[in-house]
């Protein structure tokens, strides 16, 4: 009796120990950020693009995603949440999306077209239970021009906008469905003692933020405030090509760049973005892997043509754009650096074609200067507003100083006027009229050129003078409104981009800007992280990669 | 005894009235859009002013003092603009952060700074207080950013001994005292400590050798008491100084350090206020000043208390 008790404690024991085998096992990847804090988890990420990167993209789906499966092309937009998309002919302020059959949300709700309606409201109805002002920020100027959305039947939805709009679905990829059943459970368990509906919502938000749905790869698991975010894989995945075989994925919060590099060194997480430039060679030689690829980001001087602005000769703006040697600055930066030709790249489609050449042409600008009665003797005098850090601002110090170096070959006194990043980036919305711009005729804030609005129109366009936008430089003129609003009302994707294409070859040729450098978003990954994907985007896709034991 | 405790306790009243208006008025002079966090670059007037309108920014600064001191005086410090999580929760969780960090800090620093400090100021001029000096004026030389990076670069990256950064293998939230956790906590309370450290034992130091030169200890001596007992009464009359030092010392780490926490990534006080100042969450900001104001206000009251105890002439004052 005695025996069949070992025995059969023997075998439970090793059945348990066969059990607890693959949770040993658990593949993890733990990812330093450089965000400080967790980015939002309740469906509208904030902290800028790494937020989306990061709790946004890995939990949620948008009707609409970016392309992340290339490394050589530009990322274009492929179905998400929706199959199809088409405006309609006769009114084209309204837009028809198909939706995917048969996804689920995490909490096993159905994703229907009123769901899709419900994420709408979300932030724009303010009048709608749900109303979430903590997120309208971070998503009502993605999709500028989003009025109202409306259930057709169960998997059709009509998304209505206030003007003709071609850039909608590109905006779509920012709105991230969350799941409307689970934020009325939580709604509804919110203590009764809260009666105001505005607090029960924001009391649902915050709990929805500790217990998020949606339908992405991976499901959210433990979220400590500030300190670290872990989502488990979502096996029941509708894309099988996104179906994820890493076990948990494990957030942490890490700005500083020191802290972030020691942590991956010391084996705590296994990638880490931003790692510090010099410590980079160190970073390779213990077998870890950098990826990076030029991002659709720019690193330029804004230029003013507010009246007496130094900039309102062409051939000031060509000179300095042919005065940078970039060659040189990209050494500087250890090779993290792409050298700019424009806003988007050759290659883009929506490159064009500009007669202006952006290159390290210190003769030509020279003469340009010449031409324009500037010399050694009688240089021209610039002041340029930039930060002293800043999330997308590179090295904001280092780089200024070389171009402001750079451009003393060139007849140029360039005087850097450096604040903290807040400041300089309220002041990007004041204007170079405003007394906030403290006399600078160029400001230094970096961008994304994800889609059309964010890389062109906001900084050409009459419409977005401050502070409606941010053309801080009041460029603009009938010609380019007009390019704008052909790119706008072009639906069919080659004529829209055609219409962009013809914009940015305006754009380059008329040069608001000196176009100094773009981000390569430079990650660094332990060898173990495998099947890794760095595109020419802001985002990578966490889904499809491996984590070897 | 209980009149001075109540009259101090009284003079506390306005002092965190003048701490509160001070901290509010601190976060809305400085220059910045108080919705940088979640307002994004290009976002219109309209959208701006409804945001503002939401939050209450639109309201005269008095109408926002009054409506913030009324709340705060039920405990309720308001939303974070970043997270939307309530900002006392916040505070208390980070506070319970610090704590656990500052004390283990002030364990070492305290018993070294005055074990150095007894030491250096009883054998003045010898070897030993050579030695004890040099060590107290490295602590306070050495700046914290730099030698927590250092500890990290030969304890976490080169022996690969002590994790980098963190809490605790699962968070904060899991905290327990045991090795597993503790061994966080090292590197961050040594590096924590070293300030407090050299700071005690400067100050025991010269309070001891002082204290050395006076009559009374020849008096104690010429009595017949032995060195045991000279010792103790050296101890009482340096301890109401170096307990101030140490009181002000003790303030300094629960309000955490916002270099140390940055590097070892510690979620206590100081790394709180380094965000809330960086993404300009007013709620968040004013929340915290308050509550390390609020401890400072109140470890000067129990210091002042137990100063009083220990030298019943302060009464006087």
């Amino acid at each position: 009796m005695r025996n069949t008790v070992y025995r059969s404690s023997a075998i439970a024991l090793a059945a348990a120990m066969l059990a607890a085998g693959p949770a040993l096992a658990e593949k993890t990847l733990t990812i330093g950020m450089t965000a400080a804090d967790i980015p939002r988890t309740s469906g509208q990420p904030d902290q800028g693009f790494e937020g989306n990167r990061f709790t946004g993209i890995p939990m949620y789906d948008a009707l609409t995603h970016w392309d992340l499966s290339s490394e050589t092309k530009p990322s274009g937009i492929v179905p998400g949440l929706a199959t199809s998309w088409a405006v309609n002919p006769d009114d084209t302020t309204k837009w028809t999306f198909t939706l995917r059959e048969g996804v689920t949300f995490h909490d096993g709700a159905p994703f229907t077209a009123e769901a899709v309606v419900w994420n709408v409201q979300k932030v724009l109805d303010e009048n709608a239970p749900h109303f979430a002002p903590d997120q309208v920020g971070a998503t009502k100027s993605r999709m500028p021009t989003l009025a109202s959305a409306r259930a057709i039947d169960d998997l059709t939805v009509e998304l209505t906008t206030t003007q003709p709009d071609s850039f909608l679905p590109l905006n779509m990829t920012m709105l991230f469905m969350a799941s409307p059943t689970h934020w009325q459970s939580l709604y509804d368990a919110v203590d009764a003692s809260i009666t105001d509906p505005k607090e029960r919502a924001a009391a649902a938000w915050t709990a929805f933020a500790f217990d998020p749905s949606g339908t992405g790869p991976f499901e959210g698991d433990l979220f400590v405030p500030r300190e670290r975010f872990e989502m488990v894989k979502n096996e029941n995945y509708w894309d099988p090509a996104r179906t994820p075989t890493i076990d948990r994925v494990v957030l942490v919060p890490l700005p500083d760049a020191n802290a972030r590099t020691a942590a991956l060194l010391s084996g705590q997480v296994d990638w880490i973005e931003a790692p510090a430039p010099d410590a980079i060679p160190r970073i390779q030689a213990e077998g870890n892997v950098i990826y990076s690829n030029p991002q659709p980001h720019v690193w330029p001087w804004q230029l003013s043509f507010h009246e007496g602005s130094p900039w309102l000769d062409k051939r000031v703006r060509h000179a300095a754009n042919l005065c940078v040697n970039r060659e040189e600055l990209q050494v500087l930066l250890g090779g993290y650096m792409g050298i700019p030709k424009g806003s988007v790249e050759p290659g883009h489609p929506w490159w064009g074609n500009p007669s202006f050449d952006i290159r390290y042409d210190p003769d030509t600008a020279r003469a340009l200067m010449a031409e324009a009665g500037f010399s050694a003797e009688n240089p021209i005098k610039v002041k340029v507003q930039t930060s002293a850090s800043g999330s997308g601002q590179m090295q904001p110090v280092t780089m200024n100083e070389y171009v402001q170096q750079s451009l003393a070959d060139c007849f140029f006194d360039v005087e850097l006027d450096v604040l903290e990043w807040n400041t300089v980036f309220t002041n990007w919305r004041k204007g170079a009229a405003d007394e906030s711009a403290r006399g600078a005729n160029a400001i230094n804030v970096s961008f994304a050129t994800m889609d059309p609005f964010f890389a062109m129109v906001r900084f050409v366009s009459t419409q977005t003078f401050p502070p409606v936008s941010n053309n801080w430089g009041l460029f603009g003129n009938a010609e380019f409104d007009a390019l704008i609003a052909d790119a706008r009302t072009s639906f069919a994707d080659a004529d829209r981009d055609a219409a962009l294409a013809r914009l940015h070859t305006r754009i380059v040729e008329e040069a608001p800007f000196v176009w100094i450098a773009h981000d390569v978003g430079p990650r660094a990954m332990s060898a173990k992280v495998g099947n890794v994907t760095q595109p020419k985007n802001w985002f990578i896709d966490i889904a499809p990669m491996t984590v070897e034991e | 005894m209980l009149s001075f405790i109540l009259r101090r306790v009284f003079y506390t009243v306005p002092i965190m009235l003048g701490v509160s208006l001070v901290c509010f008025a601190l976060v809305h002079i400085s220059p910045g859009d108080p919705l940088v966090s979640i307002l994004p670059p290009d976002a219109s007037v309209e959208l701006q002013e409804q945001m503002m309108a939401i939050y209450g920014f639109d309201r005269s600064y008095p109408e926002q003092f009054l409506r913030w001191l009324g709340l705060a005086l039920q405990g309720d410090l308001g939303n974070s603009i970043a997270t939307g999580r309530p900002v006392a929760s916040e505070v208390f969780n980070a506070v319970g952060n610090t704590l656990i960090l500052a004390v283990t800090a002030t364990i070492i620093g305290f018993t070294l700074g005055g074990l150095f400090g007894f030491v250096a100021g009883y054998f003045r001029d010898s070897w030993i207080d050579k030695l004890a000096t040099a060590i107290s004026v490295i602590g306070v030389s050495v700046p914290h950013y730099w030698l927590g990076m250092v500890m990290v670069i030969i304890f976490s990256v080169e022996l690969r001994w002590l994790p980098a950064t963190g809490a605790g293998p699962g968070g904060s939230s899991q905290w327990v005292w045991d090795w597993e956790h503790m061994q966080y906590l090292i590197l961050p309370a040594v590096t924590m400590s070293v300030i407090p450290m050299g700071i005690v034992a400067r100050t025991v130091r010269a309070l001891v050798a002082d204290i050395l030169q006076q009559e009374f200890v020849s008096g104690l001596r010429a009595k017949g008491l032995l060195d045991r007992g000279v010792l103790a009464h050296v101890i009482k009359n340096a301890a109401p100084t170096a307990l101030a030092v140490m009181g002000l010392q003790l303030g300094y780490l629960l309000g955490g350090s916002i270099l140390i926490e940055t590097v070892f990534s510690w979620p206590g006080t100081g790394f709180l206020l380094g965000q809330a100042i960086f993404q300009r969450d007013l709620p968040l900001l004013q929340g915290t000043i308050l509550v390390l104001a609020m401890f400072f206000v109140v470890l000067n009251l129990l210091v002042d208390v137990a100063q009083t105890s220990l030298d019943p002439r302060l009464q006087r004052g």
